[in-house]
């Protein structure tokens, strides 16, 4: 149910902060785009090859979008729906791509079928890793979507089919749109799985203009493109996206029932192999035969060292990021109104940018205004809360719009405040989705490294970091080890979220 | 902090300290620019001019890899006493981090493996002009013209042949356009130096004459691998007859499994084309730099016997001052013949992006 309700300063303050640390590069953008003027701006623009990269994001957005959108609730349905034995084992098993960095699975990919290079490849390893985003909220509304619907249908005579695509798949539609666009915005922001695929997409000409035009101003210019197309993709959400339905009137829901027939899941146990086999054993298979392979002896002390930084910087990234979130999500789920709107418009938006975009804005702002912080860790930190806002916001606010607004009703009528309401009422409703989001935060950091790489302090490495030490001088004995490490110590947050996004949601 | 170890290659190092003594005159007794005449002289053969510099700590971008540097760097504080403090990343990356940070930098050295990316931060003004002593070590053409970098070693293009399978390897680039090598050449489409000889060709050529070559070679249909080395294994191995990679890769599979096990062979062109372009990593200090002193000692001991030798020891690429060891039968760097290009202007990298992308040789 929606109500516009102006929200109070202490949630709305917050958030506009929020807003305004995810719009940085935005200002950086505009600021280095337009320093040679308009003209030069407009004429970057202009050129037939930006038009046609622009054209093969897209289509490589969709059909990965598309995928993610299918592959994922299938997944979802799965796991929550069957009757399987060992739902949780496979939910994990199924989330588990999340903490497999696409580069390294691309790379993975790449040496063991070279000829997949391309657009098959790329969407390929985009897909693998990206349909938990799609697969996470459905399978969380699946599990607290109320079954009297569907019952319904069942009574007036419709099949079981036919009752999980008009009445099911209706009441998860906006997790699956929530979730795609997440997927979406990545897709159009993402360098390193293009790269090792060889398929030339947009961000080639912002990475190019950067690494081999020595022109930020024209990278800059080229990135607010990505911007735009960004934008576009959030209105086009918003203009899909139906609300949650959420039961009115007496009663409470039962649990929802598992009834699947084996017509169904027999496909859908498929689609399920095949994305763990894929997902999670050609990187993990090719890491494991790396670190065999390889001559020289593991430094074990360094790679420890490396994990607890990792470990540090994603567990900082994630808190710092769910400080922000929290007022956002609250904001975007209560609140609905312009504010809300451009709040989560600013939020998302930057979720399309390159890291090295996002990176060089915070290298602007951080030498120019706050040098002592320059490549310190609150520098590094701030720029990842940048990256995954969108993720945990995304998380938070699908995480209250589940909860039930009779009962922040209810606590308003016995006369507990506002604010009070919110912390005793809204925010514990919502801990499956703030636990959710926090772990998403600490596991994109643990991958993330283009930002990590030009923002950390000098000297300090991250297991990312080590990947890329060691794959640039094709040294693959030697990422083999930091490579299973990061998979196992992202592991753990990916296990957390799995777990609580399917926890019982309160109602 | 992060403790700078792993140390791979002993050879080099033991080469670096024997060649010590000398590193101490290369480093030291050459004019220095600041002539305040401080005291505790690391060495009795420094000139008594010399600020002393000791304990200072500099930062480095480096371009060049931790794997290749790391050792030398080591080496270098427990010579002169300069600590250092280095960033490693993409040459490319790290020319765009200094354009941006612009004169607030935290850097005092720039060390790229690329002279194209020199060339860029030099025309934007944030390399201070090195002191003629250093820049005079150094043939010049294989330094900035304005005296804002000097190259620390030279990297030469070469068609590697295996000779089982190709007896008389293409004299010229336009030979290997001959469609009897049709799916015989192997190239590393990504791969930083094989994009610097294409820029070297547009110079070279012209725009017109380098798509008309580029054109020609794609109808040879050339294999594409992921990086160099995976070419020069794939000709040593007789997977594919040729590739177009540098010269010290091969150098490189020598010392690694033994000559008795390489078949695969160089082929320098030596014509003054595009094919026998000899690019260099190279150096240079940021005019922000507020411990540029300690800065010069970097690059004099980079341009020392002790530097050079190691580069040589380990990469197996052109020394850059005469007097060093080379650990194998190279030609001479004098009879390369290398094409007259300003290796600054290897900085025009994207324009060559986009013909390669245009005739289909950088992406599927």
């Amino acid at each position: 149910m929606t109500r516009l309700l102006r929200a109070p300063v202490a949630i709305a303050a917050p958030a506009l902060l929020a807003a305004v640390v995810a719009i940085v590069p935005l200002i950086y953008l505009f600021d280095a785009s337009l320093s040679r003027g308009v003209d030069a701006a407009v004429r970057e623009v202009i050129v037939s090859r930006t038009t046609i990269l622009l054209i093969r994001t897209l289509l490589l957005t969709l059909v990965v979008t598309a995928a993610c959108a299918i592959v994922g609730t299938i997944n979802a349905w799965l796991v929550v729906r069957s009757s399987l034995p060992l739902r949780p084992v496979w939910l994990i098993l199924l989330a588990m791509p999340l903490a497999i960095p696409s580069y390294l699975s691309a790379f993975a990919w790449v040496s063991w079928i070279p000829t997949m290079s391309g657009f098959l490849g790329a969407s390929v390893v985009l897909t693998l890793a990206s349909y938990p985003y799609v697969m996470l909220p459905v399978a969380a509304m699946l599990r607290g979507a109320d079954p009297m619907l569907e019952d319904v249908a069942r009574s007036l005579g419709v099949s079981a089919q036919s009752a999980l695509v008009r009445v099911t798949l209706r009441q998860v539609a906006p997790a699956i749109w929530a979730g795609s666009l997440l997927v979406a915005l990545y897709v159009v922001s993402d360098f390193g799985a293009v790269a090792a695929m060889r398929l030339e997409t947009f961000t080639w000409v912002i990475y190019g203009a950067y690494r081999a035009g020595f022109n930020p101003t024209r990278a800059a210019t080229l990135a607010l493109m990505l911007v735009a197309l960004a934008l576009l993709l959030i209105l086009l959400e918003r203009r899909f996206r139906t609300r949650v339905t959420q039961r009115i009137g007496a009663g409470t829901a039962r649990s929802s029932v598992r009834r699947a027939p084996f017509t169904l899941v027999a496909p859908a146990l498929i689609v399920a192999l095949t994305s763990i086999g894929f997902g999670i054993g050609v990187p993990l298979v090719s890491s494991i035969s790396w670190t065999r392979n390889g001559t020289a002896i593991t430094d074990w002390s360094a790679v420890l060292e490396t994990i607890m930084s990792s470990f540090w910087i994603g567990f900082l990234t994630g808190l710092a990021t769910l400080l922000l979130a929290l007022p956002v999500g609250i904001l975007l789920a209560r609140f609905k109104g312009h504010l809300a709107n451009v709040t989560e418009g600013a939020v998302f938006v930057t979720h399309s940018l390159p890291g090295i975009v996002v990176a060089l804005s915070v290298v602007y702002l951080g030498i120019n205004l706050v040098r002592p912080l320059y490549q310190q860790v609150p520098l590094l930190v701030f720029g990842q809360v940048i990256i995954f806002l969108p993720l945990v916001v995304g998380a938070v606010r699908t995480s209250i719009e589940q909860s039930r607004v009779a009962l922040e009703d209810v606590s308003r009528s016995l006369g507990v405040s506002r604010m009070a309401t919110v912390f005793r009422v809204t925010i514990p409703l919502a801990t499956p989705g703030i636990a959710a989001g926090g772990a998403l935060a600490v596991l994109g950091a643990m991958k993330e490294l283009p930002t990590t790489l030009i923002l950390r302090p000098t000297s300090v490495e991250t297991l990312a970091t080590s990947i890329w030490k060691y794959s640039v001088v094709s040294d693959f004995g030697a990422v083999g080890p930091y490579a299973v490490a990061l998979m196992f110590l992202a592991a753990l947050p990916t296990a957390l979220l799995s777990h609580v996004a399917v926890a019982k949601v309160a109602r | 902090m992060k403790k700078l170890k792993r140390i791979s290659s002993r050879s080099a190092l033991t080469i670096a300290t024997l060649a010590l003594p000398l590193a101490m005159i290369g480093a030291c007794s050459s004019n220095a620019t600041n002539t305040t005449g401080d005291t505790a002289e690391p060495a009795p053969t420094e000139a008594p001019s010399a600020v002393d510099v000791r304990g200072e700590t500099i930062t480095i971008y480096s371009g060049r890899s931790e794997a290749l540097m790391s050792a030398l760097f080591t080496q270098f504080t427990i010579d002169t006493g300069v600590k250092v403090e280095v960033r490693y990343g993409d040459s490319g990356e790290l020319a765009a981090l200094l354009l941006t940070e612009g004169d607030k930098s935290p850097a005092d050295i720039y060390f790229s493996q690329d002279a194209g990316a020199l060339g860029a931060v030099e025309s934007a003004g944030l390399l201070s002009t090195l002191p003629a002593d250093v820049t005079d070590a150094v043939e010049a053409k294989f330094r900035s013209t304005s005296g804002a970098w000097v190259a620390t070693s030279g990297r030469a293009r070469v068609l590697v042949y295996n000779p089982e399978l190709v007896a008389t390897p293409p004299a010229s680039l336009d030979d290997l356009l001959d469609p009897q090598w049709k799916g015989k050449i192997g190239y590393a489409p990504s791969n930083a130096s094989w994009q610097s000889f294409v820029t070297a060709l547009r110079l070279t050529r012209g725009e017109d004459g380098a798509r008309a070559w580029l054109t020609g070679l794609a109808a040879n249909e050339p294999v594409a691998y992921e990086k160099n080395g995976v070419v020069r294994d794939a000709v040593n191995s007789g997977e594919i007859s040729m590739g177009l990679i540098n010269h010290y890769y091969l150098y490189e599979l020598i010392s690694k499994i033994g000559a008795d096990k390489v078949v695969a062979k160089n082929h320098f062109f030596r014509d003054g084309d595009a094919g026998s372009l000899v690019n260099i990593a190279g150096v240079g200090v940021l005019a922000s730099s507020k411990k540029s002193d300690a800065a010069l000692v970097l690059v004099r001991y980079l341009l020392s016997v002790a530097g050079q030798s190691y580069f040589a020891g380990k990469t197996f690429e052109y020394p850059m001052i005469p007097g060093v060891i080379q650990f194998v039968s190279l030609p001479a760097l004098a009879e390369l013949n290398p094409p007259s290009v300003d290796l600054a202007d290897l900085k025009t990298l994207e324009e060559t992006q986009e013909l390669l992308e245009e005739v289909g040789l950088l992406t599927k």
